[in-house]
Formats: C-alpha cells, sequence, structure tokens
C-alpha cells in the first residue's frame, strides 16, 4: 500500500495530553515537520513551559528541558550560549510567557537571543483550570474573571508581538492562527522562517499562534474555533509584525 | 601554572572558577559581590568564555539551569537578597540533578538589609535553598586563598554528584586582600552523557526535568537523590582543626567569624585558657564527626556567628547534649572584635560549664 501520510519523526510515539479538539497536537506537529525538514533534529533542544504543554518534553523526539514558570527564555539562552551549533527554541503559553515570564521575554528578545520563541495564545490558563490570563480578552468569563474580564481593574489583554516589534533585537515576529486550514498553512511558513532565522544566526524569533482552548472555554471545538475568529483576531490582528532579514519589504509589518 | 597574587576575595573566587574551567558566568550586580561580575567581564572574552548580565538574579540562575543542561560548568553569584530570588531556581536544579556553582556573598539581612558581612543565611543555604525535599553542598571560605580554591572543589564535586553547589562568603573575604597563590588552569573532562546538548540523531533524547506526576515515582527519585546525599555525608565533610588537641573551650565558627576566634582563642592561650578552633569548611554536609572529635577532650563549645545564631542549632544537634553549647554573635552588619570573643571565652573559662 502507498503511503500518503507519516506522523512526522520529530515527535515520539507518546500520546498526547491534551483535551479533545486542543490545537496544541496540530503546533507540535508544525513544529516537528519543520525541524525534519530543515534536518536540525539531532541539534535541537526544546524547552517545555509550566502549563497544559509541560510535558511537550515526552512528545518532541529531541533533547528537552523543562523550565521553571515563565523562564524558558533565560533557560534557552544558557542553552544557546552553551551549544554555539544548537537550535534552542521555547514553547509556551500566554500565563508563562506574558505573565510571570514577562522580563525574561522582553529581555531576551532586546539582547537577540538566537532562539525560537513558539508563543501559544489561548487567552486562558489551561492546566489550572482555566482562569484569567494576560492576554483574556475584555469582558471574557473564566474562573477568576467569572463576570468578565473587567477592564476597569483587570486591566487590557497584551499584545505581545507588537510590543517585542519595538525591540531592536527582534529578528522576526509574526503573530498566525490555527483556525483554519489556510492559517494553519500560513502558520507552518512562520514556523519554518523562525527556524530558518536561527539556523542562519539572525537572533530572537517569535511566532504567536492563537488557538483555542474548548475546554476552559466552555465550548466546543468549532463554537471555539468561531470564537477565536470573531474575538480574537480583531484584538490579536495576524501578520508579519517585524521581519528584519526580508528582501524588499523594508523590515516588515503588518 | 601557579602564580601568587594580591586579590580581592571576590576576585580570586572569579579567577578561581576561570581556571577551573567554568567558562559560563550568569550575574546580576549587587552589593557586595559585585566585582566578581566585573571581573568576568573583563575576563571571559579573553578565554573564550560568555559572561552575561542578566535582567535579574531569576534570569540568571535560569540561565544557568540551562548552560548547565548542555552539560557545560556555569556559575552565578549574588548576595543575600538576589539569593532569596535564586531559591526557585536552585530547587529547580537539585531537582533536575543539575551541577553548578552558586555564589553567595552575604550581607545583612532581612529584607534589603544592609550592606555590611553576615552571616544570617546559614539556614537559607544548608536548611532551606528552595521548595522540597533538597539539599546543596555549602563550602564555607575563610581566607582569600579559599576562596580561590574551593570554586574548584565546588565544580568539582558538583559534577560528580550532579548536585548544585555554593559558596557561602560574607562581605568581609569578598571585599578583603590577601595574597594568594592562583592554582594553575586545569582541563576539564567530565563526561555527561545525560546533558541536553543534541541527540545528534545516535542516541535517544535526553531530558531534563523535575516534574514527575505520579507519587510513587516521585519519591523514588527522591529517595534515589538522598541515596547520593548520604554518600556526600559520608565522603566529603571537611574541617580544619586549630589548636584543638587540648583545648577545653572548643570554639565552632566558620567564614570570617573563624578569623576573629583564631586571634581571639591565640590571645586566650597566652592567658592560659586552652581554646581551640573546629571550622567548618563544609556548612552542608555538616562536619558531624570532625566535631564530636574536637569536643571530645573539652569542657564546653562556644559557637561564634555573624547572625543571630544558625549553625549553633547544627553543633547542638551534634553534639547531643554531651556538651554545653554556648552562643557568641553580632548581627545586622555588625562585627565583633577579637576582645569582644575573648571575653566570652574568659566568662565561660570563670563560670565553667553549669
Amino acid at each position: 500500500m502507498k503511503v500518503v501520510y507519516e506522523k512526522t519523526s520529530a515527535l515520539t510515539d507518546q500520546t498526547l495530553s491534551y483535551c479533545p479538539g486542543c490545537t496544541h497536537g496540530v503546533i507540535h506537529k508544525l513544529i516537528g515537520e519543520t525541524l525534519v525538514e530543515l534536518d536540525v533534529l539531532g541539534r535541537t533542544v526544546g524547552i517545555a513551559p509550566v502549563g497544559c504543554s509541560v510535558l511537550a518534553y515526552n512528545f518532541f523526539n529531541v533533547d528537552m528541558v523543562q523550565a521553571p514558570h515563565g523562564r524558558g527564555p533565560a533557560v534557552a539562552t544558557g542553552l544557546a550560549r552553551s551549544l554555539p551549533d544548537g537550535v534552542i527554541f521555547t514553547y509556551q503559553g500566554d500565563g508563562d510567557l506574558a505573565a510571570i515570564g514577562t522580563a525574561e521575554t522582553v529581555h531576551a528578545a532586546a539582547r537577540g537571543e538566537n532562539i525560537v520563541i513558539i508563543f501559544i495564545n489561548n487567552a486562558i490558563y489551561g492546566m489550572t483550570g482555566g482562569q484569567m490570563a494576560p492576554t483574556t480578552m475584555p469582558g471574557q468569563m473564566t474562573q477568576t474573571s467569572p463576570y468578565g474580564r473587567d477592564t476597569a481593574t483587570a486591566g487590557y489583554p497584551v499584545r505581545v508581538c507588537e510590543m517585542l516589534a519595538t525591540l531592536d533585537g527582534v529578528a522576526y515576529a509574526e503573530r498566525v492562527a490555527a483556525n483554519t486550514v489556510p492559517n494553519i498553512r500560513r502558520a507552518k511558513a512562520a514556523i519554518k522562517r523562525a527556524f530558518e532565522n536561527q539556523v542562519a544566526r539572525r537572533g530572537f524569533s517569535i511566532v504567536e499562534v492563537l488557538a483555542i482552548c474548548p475546554t476552559n472555554w466552555g465550548m466546543t471545538p468549532i463554537d471555539s474555533i468561531s470564537w477565536l475568529t470573531e474575538h480574537m483576531i480583531p484584538y490579536y490582528p495576524l501578520g508579519v509584525y517585524k521581519d528584519k532579514h526580508a528582501e524588499n519589504t523594508g523590515g516588515g509589518g503588518v | 601554572m601557579e602564580e601568587k597574587v594580591l586579590m580581592k576575595g571576590n576576585e580570586a573566587l572569579a579567577e578561581g572558577a576561570i581556571r577551573a574551567g567554568c567558562r559560563h558566568y550568569f550575574g546580576y550586580p549587587i552589593t557586595p559581590q559585585t566585582e566578581i561580575a566585573a571581573y568576568m567581564s573583563r575576563r571571559m572574552p579573553h578565554v573564550g568564555g560568555i559572561f552575561l548580565q542578566a535582567e535579574s538574579e531569576i534570569a540568571a540562575v535560569n540561565m544557568v539551569l540551562g548552560a548547565a543542561s548542555a552539560g557545560v560548568r556555569a556559575m552565578t553569584s549574588s548576595s543575600s537578597p538576589g539569593i532569596s530570588l535564586k531559591s526557585e531556581g536552585i530547587s529547580y536544579l537539585a531537582g533536575s540533578d543539575l551541577p553548578c556553582v552558586i555564589v553567595n556573598i552575604q550581607r545583612a539581612g532581612p529584607g534589603l538589609g544592609g550592606i555590611q558581612p553576615s552571616q544570617a543565611d546559614y539556614y537559607l543555604a544548608t536548611k532551606s535553598p528552595g521548595h522540597g525535599d533538597l539539599h546543596m553542598l555549602v563550602f564555607a571560605p575563610s581566607t582569600v586563598q579559599e576562596m580561590a580554591d574551593l570554586i574548584s572543589h565546588a565544580f568539582n564535586k558538583a559534577d560528580e554528584y550532579r548536585v548544585p553547589a555554593m559558596i557561602l562568603g560574607d562581605g568581609m573575604l569578598g571585599q578583603m586582600m590577601e595574597p594568594v597563590i592562583l592554582p594553575a588552569e586545569r582541563e576539564v573532562k567530565t563526561s555527561k552523557p545525560w546533558a541536553a546538548n543534541g541527540h545528534q540523531n545516535k542516541r535517544p533524547h535526553n531530558i531534563i526535568n523535575s516534574l514527575f506526576l505520579e507519587a510513587d515515582i516521585l519519591e523514588n527519585r527522591i529517595l534515589d537523590r538522598y541515596k547520593r546525599y548520604a554518600v556526600i555525608e559520608h565522603n566529603e565533610t571537611r574541617a580544619e582543626n586549630f589548636m584543638t588537641d587540648d583545648a577545653k573551650i572548643l570554639i565552632i565558627a566558620y567564614g570570617a567569624s573563624a578569623r576573629i576566634a583564631k586571634s581571639a582563642l591565640t590571645a586566650a592561650r597566652k592567658e592560659g585558657i586552652a581554646a581551640g578552633l573546629l571550622r567548618p569548611i563544609t556548612l552542608w554536609p555538616f562536619p558531624v564527626k570532625e566535631i564530636n572529635a574536637a569536643a571530645e577532650n573539652a569542657r564546653d563549645i562556644l559557637t561564634v556567628e555573624l547572625s543571630m545564631g544558625q549553625m549553633v542549632t547544627d553543633v547542638k544537634l551534634a553534639v547531643q547534649g554531651r556538651r554545653p553549647v554556648h552562643f557568641f554573635g553580632r548581627t545586622g552588619g555588625m562585627m565583633p572584635t577579637p576582645e569582644d570573643v575573648l571575653e566570652e571565652i574568659r566568662k565561660i573559662e570563670r563560670n565553667g560549664s553549669i
């Protein structure tokens, strides 16, 4: 029989621990395919965050380090400075990257560390059961914003790509979404661009992926996709926020 | 090549680390240890090493975690308030079985405290370096020479046992200048097959991790680590005996207070008081055997610290009531004079044991 599709060799045979409908699995696959296509599996070290994807160290068939909550970019810095030929990436959620790890994220970006950050923004803390994240939408109900996120007391969502694009150390920042097949294909291209940057030693690259959390949003996966499309994308516009090394684009921009 | 030079304690420690093969330093400025970072920033570019000034002590210790995961000799340094911030990282380093060195040039606390020397982080270093069941090796230099020598020893032992190690100094040792014989540069060849440095498609993937969601598996990991700790406790204690053979009053002190105690007991000897000093060089593992041996013929024990009394609890546990244990300390950055300690020795001599 002719093989028409195979699981990427960059992922192990471990059963994923994610909920039905979750987009982590799709994004793992995109990273895995990229690492195989660039032929860098043997020199890649990935960093797992604290959150739903903490067990990512079991899923990727590369050397992995589990970092304290939010410290992924600092751990990645230590690895990148120790492994001159290494390909180093972190996989972080919105609480990990944009709340407890904001300082580590901003300064790794400012230093232009030669790392890739894959930032999963699903507007909620998943693993702890659905609390308000720094990226939770105004009015969004969560376990710790039961009446909806009130911007008067809980402030506003953080737009990470826009913020990091202002830093000279950032080579590449793009926001994509895992909501439709065309967008997932664009996400793959963005992830590949980020890892190509790293192989070429061009500095800090971040790909923000808008993702869904059906379990904690309390919606079906299909309704979750619609909610992402209707509520998140208008607040978090998709596009390239910075691409220092893009040809003929003057450095990118949405 | 060995060479004799006059150096500050902090600088001797930094040079000792480089000669021990450390090429990765991550730090953040804080008095009174900043000379370590400054020295590293000057020297590392000339030896092909990495100096990185982190955005915080938290980031610095996590950069150490990353570098140690990659299998290189990595270190960070700070002073007391900064060590509080590193606690999280130290716990993860211990839980992930990662060797590295953390330097604490202690200043007075609590809070922002002061910038004068202190030994009030003894508990932090030896009892509760971070959350969970864990230990780290703790070495206490007492001279500039030991600042240079113990850092090398700390790296070796950290690698040997796959544990984090701490150099617990203080502001006096960090700032003072003394002649020091710098050790010759040694080539380090430690095999680290567990490192996350890229599998090169030649082995299964390595995972550096402290998370174990099944309680029985986590318990077994900890039990295994405690077996290693037991070997450390058996093999790695170090202490200096100074005039302890015939000592009736045995002083126990480490680091800066051991220097003051030595002056005091030398003066006491001139007055005919048989005093001696047992100076712990390792604080964890604590030199229990050495203390009991030195206490064998002693009538009284006096513990001297730059704190309200922390190591004294370990001294009491070591002798288990067999000898009266007295305490003398100053805190908040105040230094006792040798005369102050001598007066304590005289009091014990006069009053005898109760």
